[in-house]
């Protein structure tokens, strides 16, 4: 069963913000960035997917427009009449088919500039294109924007219709404006419909709902009717009337007894004749309201007759419709709104007859079948008087009673701390069930730390034996420690020894010492070779104490170092001049130490002296080439002094030699 | 109620005192002291930490291994209650106790005593192999004793004292 709910329908937004929104979602929702750079299918493609895009949301907007408007022909007649009535149906398809023409014209637009943006062939050219068609498309919309309008205006209203659903149990209020119809409703249900001195003031179907024998009934109230030719009838009364053309429901005409509505009983038979045609297989109750201002029985003689004639009518209705045609009690019923009388008793009535006549009908149709042959009630038939009562075995009822006694014998743990001063003074004793070899030892209490140990770590069934094995171990060790206390005297050494442990200690120390100093300077400084001895290290004294210190005799190898090392001047003595025979070329008067070096031995060479002549270079004699020698320095001090360059001094001729430079003249001559 | 031991300094904690760390792999680490707990959150090694009975373990400071050792050790499964045994047992560890602190303390004496015969031992053989730096072969094989040589200074001096007089 659809509900008829017509709250659901989205919001129809007005031409310039339905532009607004669809622009500025593409502009969010697509990428923005773009430059005239980029390749040519990206900048087509950017644009035609911000066209689509702008497309699919219109289509998708104005779709669902579409889709939810309910479509006059497909919903039930009562509602399609109604909005007739309140909207006029030929203009409500217009507005949507406009609706419906924007989205294909929409659609035709997108495809059209989309086939042209394929063609595009510069960035301009393609926002152009993109411009143009989203204009069109928003061009289109700004000129559907009074259907638009329209729709959200019945969107609005629509929402607002009361919520009738056509095929369950109705009831229908209907007669002359002021009759009492909205007190009515108001009483037999929560409805709080406005009630006014004046006529119309109801103006439009207001639903109730009501109980009734467990089911739930609608009542409707609608505006009030005049006595009007149809044609000339208003929208308001037309709801009326559609109302009670085309829903299925018991029909109620007030009629007001005492006039105070304005309308004389003759003008509301009248009215209740010209729609009487309506009432057709409708359960018809005539109710007399207003009973307290005037009693039935207090009426004219001619209102009297128009009553029964609507009375007459009413049972009319009764014979087809599942009642007894001989009672007329719910036919013509009076009642009073506001005094209360009679109200519930004409709700009752018309809640009977409306049963009556839905179950009859659906007695009548063929469905009922299927319902009637799914149960069967099958109730066995007596076959005598005798009792029969339901029979329990004997052993299941000496176990109940036995179950019972049980329950009261066992003493619990709460009845013991009940007994012994209750919750807070008793405290139970959890050690009262133990399991142990010896029930003595129920109450110990076990430490668990001792000495910084665990007591539970150490405990082991056989730790005795073990404790024994351990303390002849502990016997043994000490027997043994003992011995060896003994033996730790030791070997000493003699004094010289110590003394000759310390000398050699002492040497060693010193040699490290002296290969770190050596290692360490190696790298910065030249190795001065030992015959310049600047520290005088390697003389016949120093080797003659080592050699003594050690223990030999130095004597030997003083004299074997002496004889090796001659040169002395004053060497004439025979035994000396064989062996001086060779260095006989030197100058006798320059007794320094270099004539020394410059030994028979002549094992090492050394450069020549500055004076001396070599054959090849053209002196006369030494003092000539010493004043040669001295003239050549003396031309080059000053300039030397001055820091200028000389002779001697590096000199590039060209700086860019072409064969060094040949890439980079290369590479400037390309360019 | 348990003693535990200290993770970082293997000291007892009380009940009552340190705190526990629980790490995400829901490894426990208990220390006896914000000392400890600062040390491991400083993320130092207990190892190289001297204080520490882990270094000292490690280093052999502390004696590591040894019978009085086995006696106590994290059983899991709850025995049940015996009076003679929990008796035997509080008594023993006591002895136990005794042992191991003995043990122990002859450990550390062994250590600091000191190595003389070792000292001794290299001595004798630094002697031996070098000996020929200050005496010489051929006077170490007249005298093999491994003392120094007599210095002889007198016949160089004498030398020395004639070739000046002969210049």
């Amino acid at each position: 069963m659809v509900q008829y709910n017509f709250k659901k329908i989205t919001v129809v937004p007005n031409g310039k913000d339905f532009v607004d929104i669809i622009l500025s979602r593409t502009q969010r929702q697509t990428p923005t960035v773009v430059h005239k750079g980029y390749a040519i299918s990206r900048l087509r493609q950017f644009y035609m997917r911000k066209v689509k895009y702008t497309q699919q949301n219109f289509h998708e907007k104005l779709s669902t427009i579409i889709d939810e408007f309910p479509r006059l022909d497909g919903i039930h007649p009562f509602y399609g009449d109604l909005l007739h009535v309140l909207y006029n149906k030929d203009h409500y398809k217009l507005a949507l088919g406009q609706i419906n023409t924007a989205r294909n014209l929409i659609s035709k637009i997108a495809k059209d500039y989309v086939k042209l943006l394929k063609y595009g062939d510069s960035l301009y050219r393609c926002k152009c294109l993109k411009v143009a068609a989203l204009g069109r498309m928003c061009t289109v919309i700004k000129r559907i924007a009074p259907s638009l309008a329209y729709l959200e205006q019945i969107r609005q209203h629509m929402a607002r219709l009361p919520s009738i659903d056509p095929n369950t149990r109705t009831i229908l209020i209907c007669g002359y404006p002021n009759v009492g119809k909205s007190s009515f409703i108001n009483k037999i249900t929560r409805a709080d419909v406005e009630v006014q001195p004046y006529a119309f003031t109801t103006k439009s179907l207001f639903v109730g709902h009501t109980d009734y024998k467990y089911l739930r009934y609608q009542v409707i109230d609608t505006p009030g009717i005049l006595d009007r030719p149809f044609e000339d009838r208003n929208i308001i009364e037309m709801c009326s009337i559609t109302a009670l053309a085309h829903l299925r429901a018991a029909v109620m005409f007030f009629l007001d007894i005492s006039g105070s509505c304005g309308y004389s009983i003759a003008q509301q038979a009248a009215l209740f004749h010209s729609i009487k045609s309506l009432f057709l297989n409708k359960p018809l109750i005539i109710v007399c309201n207003k009973t307290d201002l005037q009693p039935l029985e207090g009426i004219s003689e001619e209102d009297k007759k128009l009553v029964m004639e609507m009375k007459a009518e009413a049972m009319k209705t009764v014979i087809g419709q599942g009642g007894d045609p001989a009672s007329d009690q719910g036919v013509l019923l009076t009642m009073s709104t506001l005094t209360e009388d009679g109200v519930i008793a004409v709700k009752n009535a018309a809640c009977e007859r409306l049963l009556d006549q839905r179950v009859e009908v659906k007695m009548k149709s063929k469905k009922i079948n299927d319902c009637l042959n799914r149960f069967h009630v099958a109730i066995p038939k007596p076959r005598d008087q005798k009792e029969r009562p339901p029979c329990i075995p004997q052993a299941v009822l000496e176990a109940k009673a036995k179950q019972a006694a049980e329950k009261e014998k066992r003493r619990t743990e709460r009845d013991l701390e009940n007994e012994n001063g209750g919750a807070g003074v008793y405290s139970a004793s959890l050690k009262k069930n133990y399991i142990l070899a010896n029930d003595e030892w129920k109450e110990d209490v076990m430490p668990e730390i001792i000495d910084g140990h665990n007591v539970c770590d150490f405990i082991d069934p056989d730790i005795l034996q073990r404790l024994e094995e351990l303390e002849r171990e502990e016997g043994l060790r000490q027997a043994e420690e003992a011995d060896d206390d003994f033996e730790m005297d030791g070997q000493e050494l003699t004094p010289e020894e110590k003394q000759a442990l310390a000398e050699i200690r002492r040497k060693k120390t010193l040699l490290i010492q002296e290969h770190r100093v050596k290692k360490s300077t190696a790298e910065s400084r030249p190795i001065v070779p030992r015959k310049f001895d600047k520290d005088r290290k390697f003389t016949t004294h120093r080797m003659g104490r080592q050699l003594s210190s050690l223990g030999l005799d130095p004597s030997l190898a003083i004299n074997r170092a002496h004889s090796k090392s001659r040169g002395r001047k004053r060497e004439r003595s025979p035994e000396r001049g064989a062996n001086s025979g060779d260095d006989m070329d030197m100058d006798v008067d320059t007794p320094n130490k270099k004539l020394r070096l410059r030994s028979s031995s002549r094992s090492r060479s050394t450069s020549r002296p500055p004076g001396e002549i070599v054959p090849g270079e053209g002196f006369k004699d030494s003092s000539q080439k010493v004043k040669a020698v001295k003239l050549a320095k003396k031309s080059a001090k000053k300039r030397n002094k001055n820091a200028r360059r000389g002779e001697a001094d590096r000199v590039i001729p060209t700086l860019k030699p072409k064969f060094v430079f040949r890439e980079a003249l290369y590479r400037k001559r390309r360019r | 109620m348990r003693i535990e031991k200290c993770w970082f300094c293997s000291s007892t904690i009380y009940p009552g005192h340190g705190i526990q760390f629980v790490r995400n792999d829901a490894k426990i680490f208990r220390f006896c002291r914000s000392k400890c707990h600062k040390n491991f959150k400083m993320k130092r090694n207990p190892r190289k930490v001297k204080w520490t009975k882990a270094y000292r373990r490690l280093h052999g400071k502390d004696m590591t291994q040894d019978s009085t050792f086995e006696f106590e050790r994290k059983r899991n499964r709850p025995e049940r209650y015996d009076r003679n045994l929990t008796e035997n047992t509080l008594k023993a560890i006591k002895t136990i106790d005794k042992v191991r602190s003995r043990r122990e303390a002859k450990h550390i004496e062994k250590r600091k005593k000191g190595k003389k015969a070792q000292v001794m031992r290299e001595a004798v053989k630094e002697l031996e192999q070098s000996i020929s730096l200050v005496k010489a072969p051929s006077v170490l094989k007249e005298d093999p004793s491994l003392t120094l040589p007599k210095i002889k200074v007198k016949v160089s001096q004498a030398q020395a004292e004639n070739q000046p007089m002969e210049e």
